[in-house]
């Protein structure tokens, strides 16, 4: 389990580096949407995989604690998955007024000269 | 619980109501609006000067948000430094406010909602004594002043906040990464209880806790400016509407805030301090250069706020409690001296390009805007007389500030910084060169800003701005409260010295946050 999210993390980061160093606008903010899903999982790795264990017991003996994965990380992920799909939507007005007043969608605002 | 505990609080609380509010009410109510906002200020002033008061009666004011308590609720935490810097914020966007009443406030949508949310999160990132809820705060500032940078619109205020967004958008994720390291190895959230587990860490894990708080590091100094990470900074701040740049002038404060806090809370200032003594000093350098080779005014106070970000970071990165301190003094005096020049700068732009600064405010509300807005804005306010002469005097003001002589706090600042680098026996290579570079970047600025100075008062072909008296005051109120850092230098100086000192001996802190 652990090396299919550290493959996933991985494959996410690079790809996502990649097309956030692109030229085009929406080649960015398809790299920072994919950065921003591999931290979601980065962060949701940092509590622990683990299986086979209820999420709530009742009555029954006691579960000892350390076999449940750590809830923290899993509301963190929620708060970064909100702010970062945000702020992705922020970026995408910006770019949407940036190729209307520019005329181009490249990042600098103007076309590299040949 | 007493009215008075609910202080700490009410610098977040205030500021976000207030702008909810303002959100319900119609686009061209700018008076009520306005009012509102002058008011909210006000009372954060206000309540800054209080927590500043209260700081030597009680340093470390602990404030448990829901009634939970640290390490597992998330608590507010105000001490000298955050008092400080609540009560830099404050000022400045008093000043930014009565700037824009003039005229920028209708150049589009929700400028006095956009402030107040700012406020929110600069004072919600100064008080948080918990790192993820930091992390909330900085996003909170950041996504205002993403629409602060838009605010007046414009190809190149697009422009420049495409970049602007993309860069810290990629330095959030950063700090995501390193806040999740952190928590991995150390389980905890909350700043201090940080500080007591970090001595204990496992050997084998003390390596993935440094990669995140580096990686950590890196997000703050993003903000901060270091070089090579700062290149964004001068283009988009020069880009944005002045009163916005004027605020702008405490965002790379936040990133060096955040540094020293929490740089000193974790390591005690003994891991990394060469990263920040050489980049500073690296920083300081590339600003030296930009404020030589800017021809655009806009460029010339970005790269000052450079300089000013890389003498900060060089002088915390000595690692003497005594240093920090005069750094806090020049870090309070540079804030206000360049946001004074960019406010400066757009009355003094306005006599070499008659009209043209109207155009562009006009020009703003055209994205998505209502008929009425359309209209030019009519300005508010008194014309003054001797506009050029005072705009000249107060050009010279921020010149000899930036610059670093006297009689303006500058230069006491500078003074002090170099004293406490020389202190030390015998005095390190690392300290002649950073003096040498200071100084440098002294005899720079005043290069760059006699030049400008020269070009625009002396010229032959000008016309005379329309200055009104609501833009010229608070030039002047921010310029005069260098020259009272002046004149009350000694007990200013002392605050300073003893927010260091607790800076450095955070145990008082630790105490106060987790009640043992």
């Amino acid at each position: 389990m652990e090396i299919v999210l550290a493959l996933a993390i991985g494959i996410l980061t690079g790809s996502g580096v990649w097309l956030l160093l692109r030229p085009r606008t929406f080649q960015v903010v398809i790299g920072l949407s994919l950065l921003s899903y591999a931290v979601n999982l980065f962060i949701f790795v940092m509590g622990w995989v683990r299986g086979g264990v209820a999420p709530f017991t009742e009555g029954g003996p006691a579960v000892d604690p350390a076999r449940f994965a750590d809830p923290l990380p899993q509301a963190l992920v929620l708060t970064a998955i909100v702010i970062s799909f945000a702020m992705t939507a922020l970026l995408l007005v910006v770019l949407l007024a940036a190729r209307g007043l520019t005329g181009t969608d490249h990042v600098d605002g103007r076309e590299p000269e040949e | 619980m007493s009215w008075n505990d609910h202080l700490v609080v009410l610098p977040v609380v205030l500021p976000l109501a207030v702008g909810a509010a303002m959100l319900l009410l119609n686009e061209s109510r700018h008076a009520l609006k306005a009012a509102m906002s002058f008011a909210s200020i006000v009372a954060l002033i206000g309540a800054a000067v209080a927590l500043l008061g209260a700081a030597d009666s009680q340093p470390v004011r602990v404030y448990p948000l829901g009634g939970w308590p640290a390490p597992f609720g998330i608590v507010l935490v105000a001490d000298r430094l955050s008092a400080l810097m609540v009560l830099l914020a404050a000022v400045l966007a008093l000043a930014a406010l009565a700037f824009s009443l003039a005229r920028w406030h209708r150049a589009g949508p929700r400028f006095h909602s956009l402030l107040q949310f700012m406020l929110v999160g600069l004072n919600g990132a100064f008080l948080t004594g918990d790192l993820f809820n930091l992390f909330v705060f900085f996003e909170l500032l950041l996504a205002a002043s993403y629409a602060l940078t838009l605010h007046g619109s414009g190809t190149a205020r697009v422009r420049a906040s495409l970049h602007y967004i993309a860069i810290n958008l990629t330095a959030s994720l950063l700090f995501l990464i390193g806040a999740a390291l952190i928590y991995g190895v150390t389980g905890t959230l909350n700043m201090a209880d940080l500080a007591m587990r970090i001595p204990g860490t496992a050997s084998a894990d003390v390596v993935l806790l440094e990669a995140g708080a580096a990686i950590l590091g890196v997000a703050f100094l993003v903000k901060a400016g270091m070089w090579p990470l700062g290149f964004w900074l001068p283009a988009t701040y020069a880009a944005a509407s002045a009163p916005a740049a004027a605020l702008f002038a405490i965002l790379s404060k936040v990133g060096v805030y955040a540094v020293l806090r929490l740089w000193l809370l974790f390591f005690g200032g003994a891991v990394g301090n060469e990263l920040l003594l050489y980049g500073g000093m690296a920083t300081l350098a590339f600003g030296l250069i930009g404020v030589l080779a800017s021809q655009a005014l806009g460029r010339l106070a970005g790269f000052s706020l450079i300089v000013s970000s890389g003498t900060l970071l060089a002088v915390i990165g000595t690692g003497e409690a005594a240093a920090t301190g005069a750094a806090l003094y020049y870090l309070v005096v540079s804030t206000l001296g360049v946001s004074a020049l960019f406010l400066l700068l757009e009355l003094v732009e306005r006599s070499r390009e008659p009209g043209a600064d109207i155009l562009a405010v006009t020009a703003a509300a055209f994205l998505g805007a209502d008929e009425e807005e359309q209209e030019p804005p009519e300005e508010v306010g008194v014309a003054i007389p001797a506009a050029m002469a005072l705009l000249g005097l107060s050009f010279a003001c921020c010149g000899l500030l930036v610059a670093g002589l006297p009689p303006l706090p500058g230069f006491v600042a500078k003074v002090a910084v170099l004293g406490a680098l020389l202190a030390p026996e015998p005095v390190p290579p690392s300290a002649w060169a950073l003096l040498a570079l200071l100084s440098l970047s002294g005899l720079a600025a005043i290069i760059a800003m006699g030049r400008a100075g020269v070009r625009i008062f002396w010229a032959t072909q000008r016309s005379v701005p329309r200055v009104r008296v609501i833009e010229m005051a608070p030039v002047a109120l921010l310029l005069g409260l260098c020259f009272a850092l002046t004149v009350a230098a000694g007990p200013a100086m002392r605050y300073m010295q003893d927010t260091a000192q607790a800076l450095y001996s955070p145990r008082a802190y630790i105490e106060g946050v987790l009640g043992r």
